[in-house]
């Protein structure tokens, strides 16, 4: 299957592009973490990409590279959906930040960190954002156990 | 009847309890700390189709300084934990915590870690609504239980609480 | 941000003098003006907002986590809870988003009786949101209206899927039971008093000079900024962006329907208002149409694979027999892979992000939740207006606990 989309992208970027597929009809690549930024302005500057919609992460756990950054961008022009993913190591757990392009990415970058501890280089103010500060791990990870309560106050029986 | 006829109608007898009680429980002052789904249904039994005020339970307050019946409405995390704790320390003698729904009263299906399972470890509670969340028929049938309830205390109790 | 310390929760004293006459006010997690649990750490001069710090998370409970340990029927429940006010979108939005996944489309009639729910949920959004919004603006008689319309819906909602609030109507592959017979009759009824409540609503706040006054021209935003900050639903429309997911890639079957969508031009929080009251109408007109095209026929798939069998089929006949046992236990199983489905919600786009891994539990379940860019937004929205602006505009915006923190 041909798309126009993914076939720009992988003639900008045919280095870091690594695959593309359009399972049910979502069009997406994988992209090399180093080239997300350059690849993300390349999407909204030149492809009429407007709009970051979502941007979340997944643990893959005995996979290496562990963590995937999946980034939804959205067209409102041209009324069409591309997803990019990253694949992330566990022990280089940083991506730059989407934030220079698209301010909405702050939020987005925050909950990440805080759900999967993976950084963002570039980000103002990189901190939690659901939990609460003396939070040890991060719970989305798939090792971390589904009911580790860490109170922050003392619990009656 | 005794003293009242003999001294005609200018006072009555009764117990100091009965008194105090009758006025505390047709006069809740609640403070609503709502946090999630149950919030809807708290709108409700106040709107006008249920109408809580029917019961006394007028208006909501929404400074903890003024209130007297905590109303728990919705899931508590460990992140609003503390939060909780201080309102519930900050209400003045005599208090009451109800908790509502099943969030607040065991965690409801949220059994991981980011909830509390249940208020009553963190403050003492009077009454649990079940449900999730609970219809506003339950909700006036829990103050009217916690009216009962206020009706059998006595004012000397207070302190051992 | 001026004031960087201020962050630190649980630390931050609540008022605290600054050197240049600045005072850092706490608003919240728990304030009589907002419906919600949200913390803004707020640097005013005078009266004017000049920094802001917003905190969530209050109401985080774990939903991603939770959905990696269940099959995906088990999280419908949980995805009622996402956004409590317009519960029917959510179960609509997961489904859609497993079945994708599957590659299964379901019924005629069960894509009918979604956008019929959907729709109704979008009501009772919006009723909530501007009935709320009146009220923290003291405008109560407006709230009683608006509420006593909300709690017919309710009645008709409670007739379909059994509850009020918390409906959990989908499966994947269909929906847990069929509209109830008298159901046209009950939504026009329904409808004539949700119409006069709005027409009372609109009456009494429209052009009322007070609320005017504290909406329009607050909680401005651009264009620009509304889609830079990821903005959509009445957010992003009412700053002029015709955006809407029903009629930018109809899903179900939306495409089948006359309807509106309401743009406004200055971003603010009036725009927003109008855009909601007139959605509003919309929805009602939507529903009417989808109630006479609305075909007879079965609600569910009609692979065992996919929904439960019949149950007169479970009890007479052995394959069903097995069906439904490894339906219950095991689940559904979509093969390996991943989508993302979107849906309008009451604030925007619902997005159900899925990974499978082939096994009967999601391996990921992500939600994108419209409310959350929205109040990464606040602090650019409040910014330079007044400390009583931001009622309306937190109002407006609609911050949905469950939705935004998950």
């Amino acid at each position: 299957m041909t798309s126009y989309l993914l076939d720009t992208l992988k003639s900008r970027f045919p280095e870091a592009v690594l695959e593309t597929h359009a399972f049910r009809g979502d069009e997406t690549a994988l992209i090399k973490k180093e080239a997300l930024l350059q690849a993300a302005a390349f999407l909204r500057q030149e492809l009429g990409f407007d709009m970051l919609m979502d941007l979340t992460a997944a643990d893959y756990l005995p996979r290496e590279p562990r963590f995937e950054l999946v980034c939804h961008f959205y067209s409102t022009t041209h009324n069409y959906r591309l997803r990019l993913k990253c694949p992330v190591e566990a022990h280089d757990a940083a991506v730059d930040s989407l934030t220079p392009l698209w301010a909405g990415a702050n939020w987005f970058e925050r909950e990440v960190y805080d759900m999967f501890g993976i950084k963002f280089n570039g980000h103002p103010d990189l901190r939690r954002i659901l939990m609460y500060d003396g939070f040890e791990g991060h719970p989305l990870r798939k090792d971390y156990p589904l009911k580790k309560r860490q109170p922050r106050m003392l619990h009656k029986d | 009847m005794g003293l009242e006829t003999a001294l005609g109608h200018s006072f009555l007898t009764t117990r100091l309890d009965e008194a105090v009680n009758w006025g505390r429980k047709y006069s809740f002052f609640q403070y609503p700390f709502v946090t999630a789904c149950c919030g809807m249904e708290y709108m409700s039994t106040f709107a006008s189709t249920y109408d809580i005020s029917r019961f006394g339970a007028e208006y909501p307050r929404f400074s903890p300084r003024q209130a007297d019946v905590l109303f728990v409405v919705g899931t508590v995390n460990e992140k609003l934990a503390p939060v909780l704790k201080r309102v519930y320390d900050q209400m003045c003698e005599p208090k009451w915590v109800v908790s509502f729904g099943v969030c607040a009263t065991s965690g409801g299906f949220y059994d991981n870690y980011a909830t509390v399972q249940g208020i009553d470890k963190i403050i003492p509670v009077d009454i649990y609504i079940p449900g999730c969340p609970p219809r506003p028929e339950a909700v006036l049938d829990a103050l009217i239980k916690l009216q009962e309830k206020v009706g059998r205390e006595s004012v000397l109790d207070r302190k051992y609480r | 941000m001026t004031e960087k310390k201020t962050a630190e929760p649980g630390k931050t004293p609540d008022l605290e003098k600054l050197e240049d006459g600045r005072l850092v006010l706490n608003m919240g997690p728990s304030h009589p003006a907002m419906h919600g649990i949200v913390r803004l750490l707020l640097t005013v001069e005078g009266e004017r907002v000049v920094g802001s710090d917003i905190e969530i998370g209050y109401l985080h409970r774990g939903f991603e986590k939770t959905c990696e340990t269940i099959t995906y029927n088990q999280c419908v429940p949980y995805t009622d809870r996402l956004n409590y006010v317009s519960p029917f979108i959510n179960n609509v939005g997961y489904a859609l988003a497993v079945e994708k996944l599957m590659g299964v489309e379901t019924t005629a009639r069960c894509k009918y009786v979604r956008v019929i729910m959907s729709e109704l949920s979008r009501l009772t959004d919006h009723l909530t949101c501007i009935g709320a919004n009146a009220m923290e603006l003291a405008a109560f008689t407006v709230y009683f209206y608006l509420i006593n319309a909300r709690e017919e819906l309710y009645k008709l909602t409670d007739s379909v899927a059994g509850g009020r609030i918390t409906p959990a109507y989908t499966r994947v592959g269909g929906l847990t039971r069929d509209l109830p017979a008298d159901f046209k009759r009950d939504t026009a009824e329904v409808f004539k008093k949700v119409r006069k409540n709005i027409s009372d609503a609109d009456k009494l706040l429209t052009r009322n000079r007070i609320f005017y006054d504290r909406l329009h021209g607050t909680g401005h935003i651009s264009k620009e900024d509304a889609l830079a900050l990821s903005f959509t639903g009445p957010a992003l429309r009412s700053t002029g962006v015709p955006l809407d997911v029903r009629k930018a890639t109809p899903y179900l079957v939306y495409d089948r329907f006359d309807f509106d969508i309401p743009v406004g031009s200055n971003g603010d929080n009036y725009d927003r208002y109008l855009v909601r009251l007139e959605e509003m109408k919309q929805s009602m007109r939507i529903v009417e149409q989808a109630l006479a095209q609305l075909p007879d026929g079965p609600i569910n798939h009609p692979d065992f694979n996919v929904s439960l069998p019949p149950k007169a089929e479970v009890y007479g006949n052995i394959e069903a027999l097995m069906a439904h046992f490894k339906l219950t236990f095991e689940g559904v199983k979509p093969p390996k892979g991943e989508v993302y489905q979107a849906v309008e919600g009451g604030n925007g786009e619902v997005g159900f992000y899925i990974v499978s891994d082939g096994t009967g539990r999601p391996w990921r379940v992500r939600l994108r939740p419209p409310c959350f860019p929205l109040t990464g937004g606040l602090s650019k929205m409040i910014q330079g207006g007044y400390l009583a602006d931001i009622i309306s505009t937190f109002g407006q915006i609609n911050m949905i606990g469950g939705e935004l923190e998950r």
